[in-house]
């Protein structure tokens, strides 16, 4: 857990991917939450999302992990995240921001 | 309070609420604890089903233990998570202040239940620690200081397995140790002011819960790879789903072949004491009423219990080994073409022995409007009380014969109003979701807990307590309806040497005649009118009532076959079939619909448009089979 003081939505650095970009097998860690791409696709609103998400342990500096992929459009996705293991989909985890480099 | 006689049956019980992560085994300690002394009920205003238990501490206290739901968070998503902030916070109605909150953690998973802890924390009410299932992460190799732990946490800890009964003295004593304090503070009753946190609070929350977990919990040395092997076979995209498939299939061959020899020993019993009830009492009235209206109602419902109960028993079972919330992932793609979420497949599977426990099982599904649109359609899924009335058509109208070289014509006309009650349930489930309510999209997040091993006493006491709720609620409603089906078509009585039968001269006749010209386009004769009503009971009393319309007795249906495939057109019988797919012919499902809803809108509009299903769909069947000569 290296930069889990990161301040939240800190500016997304080019190394950084989105979650629903990543493909099986992928490892490395969350650096931030930005969920207003998702709430503007129709989703519920950023704020909540972000919550929601964060309290199901999706928080910054969280080691991930994609584990599974489900069968039509490889969605939904199967992450660990730390020692729990969640499911969610392509449209929620494209609010979560990863990097590889700090892994 | 008068201490004056001292006994211990003069203190109040104590009030401890058990809070928790939902797959921490909550549950199995609240089990554990409280044994059989349980009872489920509601909440007051909402559906949301209400666990208490009664024990008495090793100092003789009284203590009444509540199983809230589980909650990663106070900030409640859903009505059950709201009942659990509400009775935290004291909020709910009816429901005093909780003395003491155990917060349950399922030790290998500290991290989302430390944050949950620290905000019950902020609440400035006295919070117990209970390390469950401390047995497996010792196993792993994982090393907690429980006294660092509770210094650092400011509350008690205590280690626990629920399903061996450990380490529940411990928390019990601690309970104990404390009771004077917590009864004392309870005429305070203060709450800290709680508000919902916001993303900053809950990210300073986590960090607080590493820093924690980092200074007084060891990793585990042997990580949990079964599960995750499991996955890579449950999982996988191809060979996951087959599994999901194969379960499904033992699932129902259970439910359908398991059940038959129960089914056929009640079916037996309700006839006997319908025959002893009978002996005793002459002719008339109250014969009728007891045997055909009580005895025979109540048994057409009660023979799908087995069902039932071997439908929950695999939900339950399949729930605590941990799969459920794969299913959930399998199937979550393919529900979300109807708008539907990955948690409403269950409930809707469940529905194809009966809509009633499929209902009951839209409690999982979090998001308001994704539950109600599951239950409205959880009807149109083919529920086995179909298949009486499937049967009887069938065998009477559509000839044994092979089509296409290998298919049986009767089973594939089966297969056909299976596959369209499948249909119409995703196609109105879109129509719901995704045409009356494009609100936003809400998201599919759910943790995949670890495989566990069932308890068996857990499975077998869940399971015992669905059953009770299916009879009580079904039950009650029921009979209710058995009454009112049997007043329709008792009353008013055939006048002395009667030619026709005497349902005819009934309400229930009155009814069936009045509707009749309704009926006629869709090609129902005054008989089929007639037996609806009797029908709305259960769907498979109307094959007793067409026997009563046409004054055959119940027991031979081969001679009612024959009579109705003298006296109904094919066009007509298809027609009668069609209705069956789609019609609300289900009173008891109506009242569930309500109990489950708490309003009679729900009911209300599946009435309607599922009456407005059946009367189109059989009105074009009726009149596409006529004007192609059939």
């Amino acid at each position: 857990m290296t930069n889990i003081d990161r301040a939240p939505n800190a500016k997304v650095e080019a190394k950084d991917a989105r979650l629903d970009s990543a493909k099986r097998g992928y490892a490395g860690v969350i650096t931030s939450i930005a969920a207003e791409d998702v709430a503007a696709d129709g989703g519920i609103a950023s704020v909540e999302l972000e919550r929601r998400l964060l309290e199901m342990g999706f928080v910054e500096g969280a080691a991930i992990e994609v584990l599974h992929l489900g069968l039509f459009g490889g969605d939904p996705i199967a992450v660990r995240l730390g020692d729990t293991r969640v499911a969610l989909r392509r449209r929620e985890a494209h609010a979560i921001l990863i990097s590889s480099a700090a892994a | 309070m008068s201490m004056a006689s001292g006994s211990v049956a003069d203190v109040p019980a104590l009030r401890v609420a058990l809070v928790g992560n939902p797959n921490s085994g909550k549950t199995a300690l609240f089990n554990a604890l409280t044994g059989g002394h349980q009872k489920v009920a509601n909440y007051a205003g909402v559906t949301v089903e209400k666990k208490e238990g009664i024990l008495t501490t090793p100092s003789g206290r009284r203590a009444l233990i509540v199983d809230l739901p589980g909650t990663y968070s106070l900030r409640a998503r859903s009505p059950d998570e709201e009942v659990t902030r509400d009775v935290v916070l004291g909020r709910q109605s009816g429901e005093a202040l909780p003395d003491v909150i155990v917060c349950v953690a399922d030790s290998m998973n500290l991290r989302l239940v430390l944050r949950l802890a620290l905000e019950l924390k902020a609440i400035g009410r006295p919070i117990i620690l209970a390390l469950n299932m401390i047995d497996i992460a010792q196993k792993r190799g994982l090393r907690i200081d429980v006294e660092g732990l509770a210094k650092e946490l400011g509350v008690a800890v205590v280690s626990t397995v629920a399903v061996r009964k450990r380490g529940l003295e411990e928390l019990l004593k601690e309970i104990d140790a404390h009771s004077d304090e917590y009864t004392q503070a309870r005429r305070l009753n203060l709450v800290a002011p709680w508000q919902e946190p916001s993303a900053t609070e809950i990210r300073a929350m986590h960090r607080e819960a590493e820093r924690i977990l980092k200074a007084y919990v060891k990793p585990p040395e042997r990580p949990d790879t079964l599960t995750e092997r499991t996955d890579d076979i449950l999982l996988h995209p191809v060979i996951g789903i087959l599994a999901l498939f194969a379960v499904l299939f033992v699932m129902f061959q259970a439910v359908f072949s398991w059940a038959t020899p129960l089914m056929d020993l009640i079916d037996a019993s309700f006839a006997w004491l319908g025959g002893a009830v009978g002996q005793f009492l002459p002719e008339g009235l109250l014969h009728s009423f007891l045997v055909d209206g009580i005895i025979a109602g109540v048994g057409s419902v009660v023979i799908f219990l087995p069902q039932i109960l071997i439908l929950f028993a695999f939900i339950i079972l399949l729930e605590d080994f941990g799969y459920m919330a794969r299913a959930a992932f399998l199937m979550d793609r393919m529900m979300g073409v109807t708008g539907l979420h990955g948690r409403a497949f269950i409930p809707l599977l469940s529905s194809l022995a009966c809509a009633i426990p499929g209902i009951m099982a839209t409690r999982v599904i979090d998001n308001r409007r994704d539950r109600i649109a599951t239950i409205m359609v959880a009807p149109l899924m083919t529920c086995s009380a179909r298949i009486p009335v499937y049967t009887l058509i069938i065998a009477a109208f559509i000839p044994r014969e092979t089509v296409w070289g290998i298919f049986n014509l009767q089973g594939l006309v089966m297969f056909g109003l299976y596959a369209a009650g499948i249909l119409a349930t995703l196609i109105v489930a879109f129509v719901f979701r995704r045409v009356f309510w494009r609100g936003v999209v809400e998201p599919f997040l759910i943790e995949l807990p670890s495989y566990k091993i069932p308890d068996p006493m857990n499975v077998a006491r869940n399971v015992w307590q669905r059953g009770e709720v299916f009879l009580k609620r079904a039950g009650t409603v029921i009979f209710v309806l058995m009454v009112v089906v049997w007043l329709l078509s008792t009353f008013p009585m055939a006048p002395e040497g009667a030619t026709r039968p005497a349902i005819d001269y009934s309400f229930a006749g009155m009814i069936g005649h009045a509707i009749q010209p309704f009926l006629a386009p869709i090609g129902f004769n005054w008989e089929m009118s007639v037996a609806l009503i009797p029908g709305m009971a259960a769907r498979e009393v109307a094959v007793a009532a067409l026997g009563t319309v046409y004054a055959i007795s119940g027991a031979d249906e081969g001679s009612l076959a024959a009579t109705l495939a003298a006296q109904w057109s094919l066009p007509s019988a298809l027609a009668f079939l069609v209705w069956y797919v789609f019609a609300p012919q289900c009173a008891a499902t109506l009242g569930v619909v309500k109990r489950e809803t708490n309003s009679w809108k729900w009911p209300t509009i599946m009435f309607v448009y599922m009456f407005a299903l059946a009367y189109f769909a059989s009105f074009l069947t009726y009149n596409i089979a006529k004007a192609g000569g059939l």
